[in-house]
């Protein structure tokens, strides 16, 4: 009899699950959308989604997987009967013999140190100072933000005026502007490089400052109001209160910083052609395409390389974002 | 109520030469910014016989835009101008049109792949030009378009670069869009799915113009950056007639090497429209950058 009762009470006790029933179904009520939708309506939304997503992946994934298969072959480009399996041999030349590869790392490395270490707090900087509300801050935000909506093509021309050896304003105003006494900002391989940087920081600085601005919109005004209460000073208010909350803010700083380092072609390209003292690995793989050779193997070895730096930041990068969608 | 005003109150005063000592520096740090752009207008008003006689840094006699007018009769801009238009105006379009219809279906339904599907595109637009463009450059060259393109080919087109933008800029697209579209509540569309409206009505009569302010935004982002590219131009392009503006100054200024002043106004002349877009759309362009890093 007891068993029986034990036996009764697991049933009696299955009854309140199947009351959760209609619990769970009422989670799964966007899935109803599926049965509403009629056979026109699957098609168009297969239309909708497909035709994007053909082109997308046609242009930017199947090339991008096209550079992976094409850095293990040598090709001059003439007809598909050349293209000969090499292995690895394309990357043991770029990282045994090639001079320019490792300055290129270096260089892309140096300009995302610079990128992150000056332009990046000083956009932070003047956007706390901005956020303050005082007077003609949209004066002043738009002086800073103005780089960043001119082409890299034309900073690049317009920061030549400033570095030009006998007309530019630098070597005019210091006297260098004399045979003999040339400064040479943009041929000079020790100089060429920091040069650069400087006008791309020049354009970062504004970037950041819009994006630590929108941050701090974002931040409660009542924290703020609680730091002063408890009779914190503006910088330990802006160290222990806001500057933590503008940790998505940061996130997105570095990624963007990454990216723009990794990405940086137009300005070098314009100023001196990527020449010595300011290779960069995008320029390596576009020089294999616009220059005389054309060696596609070897200029997709280099765009691996690249494309293997940049998913070490996209891959965590996303995750973390989409992580938080699922959430959301 | 009345203590943290007190406080406030308080703050206010002591601040002030704080104030004066931060409006100076911002003025000052302003005018820094200011200073490559007013240098390169200042070199351009000049005409270059004075400059080589004076030297750049010295006291104007005459300032005109002779320079202005020359770079942009000499150097046939209105031509390059052209071309721009010719690919932007589709490219922008097209992406929006196109993002905004994988966005809808990303965000609107609860499909499988939905997620996946936003991944690849969003992780699409983060990778570095580079990194696609010997294969695609290939792929251009061996796609014949006789008759549709003027080369006969995808490469050295209009349609080429068109199709490039939109596929790499439709990623940052449909991520803002489907996070926008998530944002506006599933009442809407249900009411009108009980109603019989069909898939394509729902998008384009209910979601869509819920989403213009996005849109407007991310308008006016793309027609900046695609108006300022010069990557993708650069090397998908190789007639000089069929450039866009950007890649064709830098051709020209081989021919203007000598004269500075002549490189100025032509690329002062190029920044005007995204200058004039920035001024008049400033809070959309604004608000279209942020949409997008907000969400990290």
């Amino acid at each position: 009899m007891t068993t029986d009762i034990t036996k009764e009470n697991p049933e009696a006790a299955a009854v309140p699950p199947s009351g959760a029933a209609p619990a769970e179904n009422a989670k799964k009520v966007p899935q109803g959308h599926r049965r509403l939708l009629t056979r026109r309506d699957r098609i168009t939304l297969g239309f909708m989604a497909g035709l994007p997503t053909i082109l997308h992946i046609a242009l930017v994934w199947v090339t991008a997987l096209a550079s992976i298969a094409l850095a293990f072959t040598t090709w001059d480009g003439i007809g598909f009967d050349s293209i000969k399996w090499v292995g690895l041999q394309n990357f043991k030349e770029l990282f045994e013999q090639n001079p320019q590869f490792w300055p290129a790392v270096q260089h892309n490395v140096i300009w995302f140190v610079v990128l992150i270490v000056i332009p990046t707090p000083l956009g932070l900087f003047l956007a706390v100072q901005l956020d303050k509300k005082i007077r003609f801050s949209r004066v002043y935000q738009t002086a800073f933000f103005l780089p960043v909506v001119l082409s890299m093509a034309v900073i690049g021309f317009v920061w030549q005026l400033i570095y030009n050896p006998d007309t530019g304003l630098i070597n005019s105003i210091i006297g260098a502007n004399e045979p003999g006494k040339y400064i040479d900002w943009i041929g000079d391989p020790d100089l060429n490089l920091w040069a650069i940087l400087v006008a791309a920081s020049w354009r970062h600085t504004g970037y950041m400052m819009i994006l630590y601005l929108a941050g701090l919109k974002g931040v409660d005004p009542s924290l703020r109001e609680a730091s002063s209460l408890d009779g914190a000073n503006e910088w330990q208010t802006f160290k222990n209160v806001i500057f933590p909350t503008l940790r998505p803010t940061n996130t997105v700083v570095l990624v963007v910083t990454i990216i723009e380092a990794l990405r940086a072609f137009d300005l070098v390209f314009v100023f001196n052609k990527g020449a010595e003292g300011t290779e960069l690995l995008s320029i390596l793989v576009t020089n294999n395409i616009i220059g005389e050779s054309s060696r596609i193997g070897y200029g997709s070895a280099i765009a691996v390389v690249l494309l293997l730096i940049s998913l070490v930041v996209i891959i965590p990068y996303l995750v973390a974002t989409f992580r938080k969608e699922r959430r959301a | 109520m009345s203590t943290p005003t007190a406080t406030l109150g308080k703050q206010r005063t002591p601040v002030r030469p704080g104030r004066i000592l931060l409006h100076l520096f911002l003025a000052s740090m302003a005018l820094v910014w200011i200073g490559p752009l007013a240098w390169a207008i200042y070199s351009a008003l000049r005409p270059y016989a004075e400059t080589s006689e004076k030297g750049y840094v010295s006291w104007p006699d005459t300032l005109n835009f002779d320079n202005f007018t020359n770079a942009f009769t000499q150097s046939d801009m209105s031509h390059y101008f052209v071309n721009t238009m010719i690919i932007a105006v589709p490219a922008v379009l097209l992406t929006l049109f196109l993002s905004s219809m994988v966005a809808f279906y990303v965000s609107r339904f609860d499909f499988r792949l939905n997620l996946a599907l936003l991944l690849v595109f969003t992780a699409g637009n983060l990778l570095p030009q580079q990194v696609i463009i010997t294969p695609l450059y290939r792929l251009y060259l061996l796609i014949d378009l006789p008759g549709i393109t003027m080369s006969g080919k995808l490469y050295d087109s209009a349609l080429g670069l068109v199709l490039i933008h939109v596929a790499f800029q439709s990623g940052f697209c449909a991520f803002v869009l489907s996070n926008y579209m998530r944002s506006l509540p599933h009442e809407l569309t249900e009411a009108a799915l009980v109603d019989g409206a069909s898939v394509w009505r729902q998008y384009w009569q209910i979601v869509l113009p819920l989403c213009r302010p996005a849109m407007a935004a991310l308008a006016t982002l793309l027609s900046i950056w695609i108006y300022n590219d010069f990557f993708w131009a650069l090397v998908l392009i190789s007639t000089g007639e069929n450039m866009p503006i950007t890649s064709a100054l830098n051709n020209l200024t081989g021919a203007y090497f000598t004269d500075p002043n002549l490189v100025a106004a032509g690329a002062l002349l190029t920044a005007i429209p995204t200058l004039i877009v920035y001024f008049v759309l400033q809070r959309q362009f604004v608000s279209g950058l942020t949409l997008g890093a907000n969400k990290g």
